[in-house]
């Protein structure tokens, strides 16, 4: 199907030929970051089972790699971005991704709520807006 | 063997799943998958010197290998999601040996099992949208107005941080980072309704991707339904 110029495909399966320019980002902030989480510490030991889970966040928390690739998720959040850059890191983060995450959702759902097709829809909260504005820098 | 390997984890599917296609794992070995019941783990044998929590941290803070060990077990639930519902575990999921496999599958089981079902017969979307700073509030409206229709075409959908400006090369920030689950069968009118929405809208960038595997959707319960 040919696209119009506004929409790009940016990717992954499609008949295999793609799949090498699958962008590294996608991939990771999948990889990384979702999927099933058995444990979250290293060497737990879990119902008998011994495990080997990594901190994954920690691990990126070399930060200029994680920057490289984009992954700054906690450079959003000041009481992460202040210099704390060692340890326990993670769990903060986790806290932050899914503080941001009920903060995006309920964003729209406020806005979902008020938006009719007629009149201009409610420019977003200040909050919002300063935030996004942020991210753009 | 004891001592020298450990087992990576991949994915949990069905016990029923036909064989799995040959594809290496992370640390080139081929898959095997481990048994309870209904369920069963694809697992790989990794070399306990290279995946032991020690060489695996230097290796994950190495762009390089970081790339490598996540496009090689990408590969892998890529593979498997063509021929079965896959449920992904989280990257670096390596227990010591194949009872501890056992373990985590028995622990598990109802958990497992529901993900599979939420997951069977569907495919993740990623939707990402990006508008040049000067008109964001306008497109903030608009993206949000996008993301609402899409959402009403799947089952479910996640929202990603967004992707900094670094990583894209563009300058306009990313309004945008959604994940939208559903039925295989959708994928053409999913791409229809997208490409639709570019047109309709200039002055966003709109990227489609997928179909993903449901990463998005294996992990936690929240935004599912109920």
């Amino acid at each position: 199907m040919a696209l119009p110029d506004g929409l790009v495909r940016s990717n992954t399966a499609g008949p295999p030929a793609g799949q090498r320019t699958t962008n590294l980002a996608d991939i990771l902030e999948r990889v990384l970051d979702k999927g099933i989480v058995i444990a979250g510490d290293i060497r737990v030991n879990l119902l008998d089972i011994e495990l080997l889970t990594i901190k994954i966040r920690l691990l990126i928390a070399s930060v200029d790699k994680a920057r490289e690739i984009g992954i700054d998720w906690w450079e959003r959040d000041p009481s992460l971005s202040s210099g704390h850059r060692d340890l326990d890191r993670e769990n903060l983060d986790r806290e932050y991704l899914d503080r941001e995450n009920k903060a995006l959702r309920e964003r729209i759902e406020a806005l979902e709520a008020v938006a009719t097709p007629i009149e201009p829809a409610r420019a977003p909260s200040r909050a919002a807006r300063s935030r996004s504005a942020e991210n753009g820098q | 063997m004891t001592g020298e390997v450990l087992c990576y984890v991949y994915a949990i599917v069905d016990a029923s799943a036909p064989p799995l296609e040959a594809v290496p794992g992370v640390d080139g070995t081929d898959l095997h998958t481990v048994e309870v019941s209904e369920l069963a783990a694809v697992v790989s044998l990794v070399d306990r010197g290279r995946f032991n929590a020690e060489s695996l941290q230097a290796a994950l803070a190495d762009l390089g290998r970081l790339e490598q060990i996540a496009r090689a077990h990408h590969r892998v639930i890529e593979t498997i999601a063509r021929q079965t519902p896959v449920a992904p575990l989280r990257m670096a999921t390596i227990l010591w040996d194949e009872p501890g496999v056992v373990a985590l599958l028995e622990a598990n089981r109802s958990s497992f099992t529901q993900v599979l079902e939420r997951i069977r017969g569907r495919e993740e979307w990623g939707v990402k949208a990006y508008a040049a700073p000067e008109s964001e509030v306008a497109a903030l409206n608009a993206v949000q107005a996008i993301h609402a229709g899409l959402t009403a075409k799947a089952t479910d959908t996640r929202l990603h941080p967004p992707q900094s400006a670094q990583l894209s090369r563009l300058r306009q920030p990313m309004l945008l980072n959604a994940a939208y689950l559903l039925d295989a069968a959708d994928g053409v009118t999913f791409t229809a309704a997208v490409a639709g929405q570019a047109t309709a809208h200039p002055e966003l960038r709109i990227e489609l991707s997928g179909p993903w595997p449901p990463y998005s959707f294996a992990g936690d319960d929240e935004g599912a339904t109920g």
